[in-house]
């Protein structure tokens, strides 16, 4: 069981949220010319780092909240998490 | 190399079995090899013998980081199928269906292909028509399948539960009869033995640390064991794609996930086909030493781990109870997990690369174990020929840049949400 500590409501076990993927990706800036790799990168293309990655999980059955978690995929343990909206230093 | 045979066993058991030839050589790599494989599970095994065996090529050596056959193929559910509806996924996957049928003479090793038919259950109208839909497009490519109804079903597989006031009744189900299992190890073990007869290097305990390439060229590879030069590199390391990518500066549509099985204490002999769970994700065979083995969800977030997390084993399991209630008195004899490619489509690739002389061979899901022989048969022919077959044209890294994904499950690019 993996115990994630939502940054709004405390620690939580997994079977409350649910997975986001990659937390890296940005979406391409829709105001200029967007290249076909450039969407390509963005919709399917992933590094699926082994070690420290950064991933979007949701507090579906708690605030319903998306969250920014720093997690070792190797190992299963989590560093840190962050609002969504929080810059990762 | 000792041909494995009745009058074989009965002259070495006057020997008490200890002169057996070695079934292959632990050899020292060489300084340069026409092709080298990297990862020495099904797949790459299956390679090596089909580059001897139909292009003659026998300069060949395989790379593989731990011990041949220690991956997916030793840790997976032994299922073998061709029930797909996408002539792609058809196509390739019941030309896979003749090799397994011929496998056991062709290896000279008794795989144990059993061809004991798979059923998917459905639990709705819809999910009928959709089986309706698929079983037709099955025999269109000429693959066999049956749509079965709810009485046919229950003359199959009267364990199922088939009271009236469950949340999923079964409405009938989809079955490909000439669908079975095999024995996974011997799979690895008959391939090795093989290519290893027709000089083919099998070198274990060796890790890929780098490549070699220059001018949009491979030269050759680096490893824990030094540097091998080669003229043609196939990747085929299920699970640990994307970190060999990374060393190439390649990003694929592929994310690394585990997936995980169990089976129970051995039963008397109650199951005879594979069945799936058609509400959720839930499949069950019974093993000849009489254990359930089954299997279902990934546990849904990227890991490299090889070792699975008890909330999805629960999740899947209450499917299984759902679907059998019987199981619910089984206790657990073993589970496991292993690291699986997920592709963005469902689908695997099996491609050339933008670098000349690579092959990529990677992006598996679910379903790798049966593709162990039209794998390595079209990824020899990519390799030795530098260009793909027809029955893997469909398996590009490029779909995803053009569009032509094949979309198999409708599961689309969220491979979390399969």
């Amino acid at each position: 069981m993996l115990y994630i500590n939502c940054p709004h409501c405390g620690m939580r076990s997994q079977n409350e949220f649910s997975y986001g993927g990659d937390a890296s990706v940005k979406r391409p800036e829709l105001n200029k010319e967007v290249s076909d790799q450039e969407w390509d990168n963005f919709v399917y293309n992933r590094k699926s780092l082994r070690g420290k990655h950064l991933e979007l999980w949701q507090h579906i059955s708690g605030c319903r909240q998306w969250i920014k978690v720093e997690r070792d995929t190797a190992t299963h343990e989590i560093f840190r998490t962050f609002k969504a909206d929080e810059e990762v230093a | 190399m000792q041909k494995y045979s009745i009058f074989n066993l009965v002259k070495n058991a006057f020997s008490n079995h200890e002169n057996w030839d070695l079934a292959w050589k632990d050899p020292t790599p060489k300084e340069e090899y026409d092709v080298v494989i990297i990862g020495g599970g099904g797949h790459g095994l299956a390679t090596a013998y089909y580059l001897a065996k139909e292009h003659n090529i026998t300069n060949v050596a395989i790379i593989e980081k731990g011990w041949i056959g220690g991956g997916n193929v030793g840790r997976n559910t032994t299922i073998i199928r061709s029930n797909y509806m996408h002539d792609e996924n058809g196509l390739f996957s019941e030309f896979g269906m003749d090799l397994w049928r011929k496998m056991s003479q062709d290896l000279n090793y008794n795989v144990m292909f059993s061809p004991r038919g798979i059923i998917n259950l459905a639990h709705s109208d819809a999910q009928m028509n959709a089986y309706a839909r698929r079983g037709n497009s099955m025999r269109l490519n000429g693959i066999d399948a049956v749509l079965l109804n709810r009485e046919q079903v229950k003359e199959i597989i009267p364990m199922a539960d088939f009271s009236e006031n469950v949340r999923f009744p079964i409405f009938g189900g989809l079955m490909q009869p000439s669908a079975g299992t095999a024995r996974h190890d011997a799979v690895a073990w008959g391939y090795a033995r093989q290519a290893d007869s027709m000089g083919v290097d099998i070198i274990q305990n060796c890790e890929v640390i780098g490549f070699d390439v220059s001018a949009g060229k491979i030269n050759g590879i680096r490893t824990s064991r030094g540097n091998i030069k080669a003229k043609k590199v196939g990747i085929c390391v299920a699970g640990s794609t994307n970190i060999l990518a990374e060393k190439l500066n390649m990003t694929l549509p592929i994310e690394t996930h585990l997936l995980q099985a169990c089976v129970s204490e051995p039963v008397k002999p109650v199951l005879d086909n594979v069945v799936t769970f058609g509400a959720g994700h839930f499949y069950v065979s019974q093993s000849d030493k009489g254990e359930m083995v089954m299997g279902g969800d990934l546990d849904g977030y990227n890991s490299y781990a090889q070792r699975g997390n008890l909330p999805t084993l629960q999740h899947v399991l209450t499917e299984g109870i759902a679907m059998m209630p019987f199981l619910s008195k089984l206790k657990m004899l073993r589970t496991w997990g292993g690291i699986m490619d997920m592709s963005m489509d469902g689908s695997p690739i099996i491609d050339k690369t933008h670098i000349d002389g690579l092959y990529l061979n990677c992006g598996w899901c679910y379903g790798g174990f049966k593709a162990t022989p039209a794998s390595g048969w079209t990824f020899a022919h990519t390799i030795a020929q530098d260009r793909v077959h027809e029955l893997n044209a469909g398996y590009s890294l490029n779909r995803f840049n053009t569009g032509h994904l094949i979309d198999e499950k409708g599961l689309g690019t969220k491979t979390w949400i399969s």
